[in-house]
């Protein structure tokens, strides 16, 4: 098959490039499978806490459309039940980023021109694209089934298999994909709209009905998963469904990959206008950004909403159990029980919105070492007036996506409408610090700029592993979030909010110092 | 006349990298100055000072009379740069960049922005991804030659063109030089620079080795000679200034220093000439002479 030629050496060079990002997702797709047993065990104990937990879900309903339903009462049923939807997710997200990457992304940089050009077959480049997806699924479901084994050697195949079919089937759609758009971001953005839509999906068939399986949830990818139900009597028939999806979709990919020329595609990109009306640094900053401003406004509303609207419910639930109670106590203040989920919710969306902050300073990294920085400044902007675009729509979006996230609470929840927002409002000190870092980093060493990832990631991980596992204090403290008031519920403290904003005033000013007086990089 | 860009020994290092050393440069208004160097000479370096985005460790420089580095935004109102690997924004049409820059700078004119735009068959509706190396270098000299400035500043700015936009450029610039420009053209396409600069500056190791206007360069080089003659020639070689010389026969090939060219040609006269063929050294020949001088 010459349309194959060179495929052995182009799945090596995948897997050289990806050998730090494959390991990565798939170490943290299975820490967070086979650290779920233990939690579960600690949480629900005894089986008389278990099957308070199945008499529970039975009647939650938003509770079920979060997660799913569960099927069994075994350790292993209930891990497949709390996990199942997010790792099946993360495989999803793994296998797209890993196809894209090597297909589309490699026509549009006109790499895939130079490889074109050399001893490789038409079909070369996607066949080694979704062999790389495949090893690194291959991996996750290995390491999960010998990691659950001690669960139930059948739940513990069924359940690798069936995380490993998800990840299949969205590989193959992201090359479906790959092949209509021209640009890799959309083709990733496209492949993601359909993973949010297999959520939704599953989502709406599993709260529509309590018996398991509604026909919208069989219509999910996600849904097969739930319905292979693992660890309580496995349906094996359901591992078909995942191959004969993935066959499918594979043979549309190759079938449309032979039919067009090299980095062009069956959607082109719509011509813009002739001319523009964008006249100032700021606005230019704004029209780079505004499409992640607006994204990130969306999420954050919706996931105001849902968690707004599960308070109650999640309270309930939480209720009857002293350790889960506890772990809320800790995040959310030691109050009363809904206010202490609220403002555990809404200080996880706080350490969320640090990632919007670090991304959105970062665009200013990005500007730079793609040198596009430098002919806008070679123009009559000083750096403060070109930094202060980016900087106003970092600080000014964090500040934007949390009230967005407050009015979705008060929606979701329908009441408590101000106490709601000022906790929202109470977390930005601790993001603008964040962020303020990021300021701080970039001016200063922009090459450790990106490190302002791994100081968000650090934070992320102290607020939330941190109160779950009874983490000391002084840990607790390192980040920021960590001195701020827990509202609702708790009293309103100003200091340490004083403090926090000073404090990211003064990095915020000494990264704009420093960048004021160093070379642009090139 | 006042000087568009006047630098005296300026210096700039990246680690122990030394790209500038002590480098000198005048450009006079009104001229195409061409700024010539091999790869890694420091160019790029020089011009990204001149722009303020690199502050020099030592040295004076000044662009339209200010100091880049500290006057910068003053100075860039009266600047249009083109760098010479352009980066677009992906989701930006190339109209929409041309319109920015142009604000972003003293202005743009719109007759002229069309005018370009028609003879460089520029398609401005397309996005920024979607263009080719050679498009995305013509967005960007659409949008510097259109805008209302005094100083133009391109990098290797045809380093994408094909030789019929070549041609268009070479005429856009003399239009720039004829309304009264100041142009600082880098490039080490030769016969560009042969085309259109009065006086060019040539730099080797970030230091200036050679400036003047061409025929003063080829004032101090060889002109090359071939001759057929009437009788073998006697004594050329101990003519003073001549190199290379090969004598077959009554064929006679030889460099000769060009100030020393009369005595040479009255040597030939004397043999008989009956054919002569006598080129003045090519830019390039200058070149690759500091440059072969310098590995040597």
């Amino acid at each position: 098959m010459t349309t194959l030629a060179g495929t052995g050496p182009l799945l090596r060079f995948a897997l050289r490039r990806d050998r730090v990002l494959i390991p990565i997702w798939v170490a943290v797709n299975t820490l967070m499978v086979l650290s779920m047993p233990n939690t579960l065990e600690s949480l629900y104990g005894t089986p008389a806490d278990r099957a308070d937990l199945l008499r529970q879900m039975e009647t939650n309903v938003s509770l079920r459309a979060l997660i799913g339903p569960v099927f069994d009462d075994s350790l292993g049923a209930l891990t497949a039940w709390r996990v199942g939807v997010y790792a099946g997710a993360l495989a999803a997200v793994t296998s797209l980023l890993i196809v894209v990457r090597h297909t589309r992304d490699e026509e549009e940089s006109g790499r895939q021109e130079l490889l074109a050009s050399g001893m490789v077959g038409r079909r070369a480049s996607l066949t080694a694209a979704l062999l790389a997806a495949g090893v690194a699924n291959a991996v996750l479901a290995l390491l999960v089934t010998a990691g659950l084994a001690g669960q139930g050697a059948a739940g513990a195949v069924a359940f690798g298999l069936g995380l490993a079919g998800v990840g299949m089937v969205f590989a193959t759609a992201a090359a479906v994909l790959a092949q209509l758009t021209e640009s890799a971001r959309l083709a990733r953005g496209l492949t993601a709209a359909v993973l949010g839509a297999a959520f939704v999906l599953r989502a709406a068939g599993d709260s529509s009905t309590d018996a398991g399986s509604s026909a919208l949830t069989w219509l999910s990818p996600l849904g097969w998963l739930e319905n292979l139900r693992a660890f309580a009597d496995e349906r094996w028939w359901v591992l078909p469904l995942f191959a004969a999806a993935a066959v499918a979709q594979g043979g549309l990919a190759y079938g449309l990959a032979g039919r067009r020329d090299v980095g062009m595609s069956f959607l082109p990109t719509r011509p813009g206008p002739p001319t523009g009306r964008l006249g100032t640094a700021s606005a230019l900053a704004w029209r780079l950004q505004r499409g992640a401003v607006l994204g990130w406004s969306v999420g954050f509303f919706l996931a105001g909403v849902v968690y707004g609207g599960l308070t109650e419910g999640a309270a309930d639930l939480v209720a009857d159990n002293d350790k889960a109670r506890e772990i809320f106590e800790r995040m959310g203040g030691r109050s009363d029980l809904t206010d202490a989920f609220l403002a555990s919710m809404i200080g996880m969306l706080g350490l969320i919105a640090a990632l919007y902050i670090v991304s959105s300073v970062l665009r200013l990294h990005g500007e730079e070492t793609s040198g596009r920085a430098e002919p806008v400044l070679a123009n009559a902007v000083g750096r403060l007036r070109w930094a202060a675009g980016h900087l106003l729509t970092a600080f000014g979006g964090a500040t934007l996506i949390m009230l967005l996230a407050g009015l979705g609470f008060a929606a979701g929840y329908g009441k408590e409408i101000l106490p709601i927002m000022g906790a929202c409002l109470v977390q930005l000190p601790a993001i603008w610090l964040v962020g303020g870092l990021a300021v701080l980093l970039y001016g200063t060493a922009p090459r450790l700029a990106p490190a302002a990832w791994g100081v968000a990631g650090a934070i992320l991980l102290i607020g939330w592993i941190g109160p779950a596992l009874d983490a000391p204090q002084a840990v607790l403290d390192l980040s920021p979030f960590g001195h701020l008031p827990k509202l609702p519920g708790g009293g309103m403290e100003w200091a340490p909010v004083l403090v926090l904003s000073a404090a990211a005033a003064a990095l915020v000013a000494a990264g704009l110092a420093a960048l004021r007086r160093r070379d642009l990089t090139t | 006349m006042t000087k568009a860009i006047s630098v005296s020994g300026l210096h700039k290092s990246f680690g122990r990298a030394h790209a500038l050393d002590g480098l000198d440069l005048e450009v006079e208004t009104g001229e195409v100055h061409g700024f010539l160097g091999p790869n890694g000479a420091g160019k790029s370096t020089t011009i990204r000072v001149l722009l303020g985005l690199l502050r020099a460790d030592s040295g004076a420089a000044q662009v339209l009379g200010r100091d880049p580095w500290t006057d910068a935004v003053e100075a860039h109102r009266r600047i249009a740069y083109v760098p010479g690997d352009v980066t677009l924004w992906r989701n930006l049409s190339g109209g929409e960049v041309i319109d920015l820059y142009g604000r972003l700078r003293g202005g743009l004119d719109p007759v002229r922005r069309a005018d370009l735009i028609d003879r460089f068959e520029l398609d401005p509706t397309k996005k920024g991804r979607t263009y080719s190396k050679g498009n995305r270098q013509k967005v960007a000299l659409v949008a510097a030659l259109a805008s209302d400035v005094d100083l133009l500043i391109l990098d290797e700015p045809t380093s994408g063109l094909d030789p019929l936009m070549e041609e268009v450029f070479q005429a856009c610039v003399r239009e720039e030089r004829d309304r009264g420009r100041t142009i600082l053209l880098s490039s080490h396409i030769l016969s560009e620079v042969e085309e259109l600069c009065d006086r060019v500056s040539i730099i080797r190791k970030g230091r200036t080795v050679e400036t003047g206007s061409l025929a003063d360069l080829r004032h101090l080089t060889r002109t090359s000679v071939t001759a057929e003659l009437a009788h073998t020639p006697n004594g050329l070689a101990r003519l003073p200034g001549v190199h290379d010389l090969d004598v077959r026969g009554k064929h006679v090939t030889l460099h000769v220093d060009t100030d020393k060219l009369d005595a040479v040609l009255r040597s030939l006269a004397d043999s008989g000439v009956r054919s002569l063929r006598s080129t003045p050294p090519t830019l390039e020949e200058l070149f690759l002479r500091h440059y072969q001088e310098a590995r040597a």
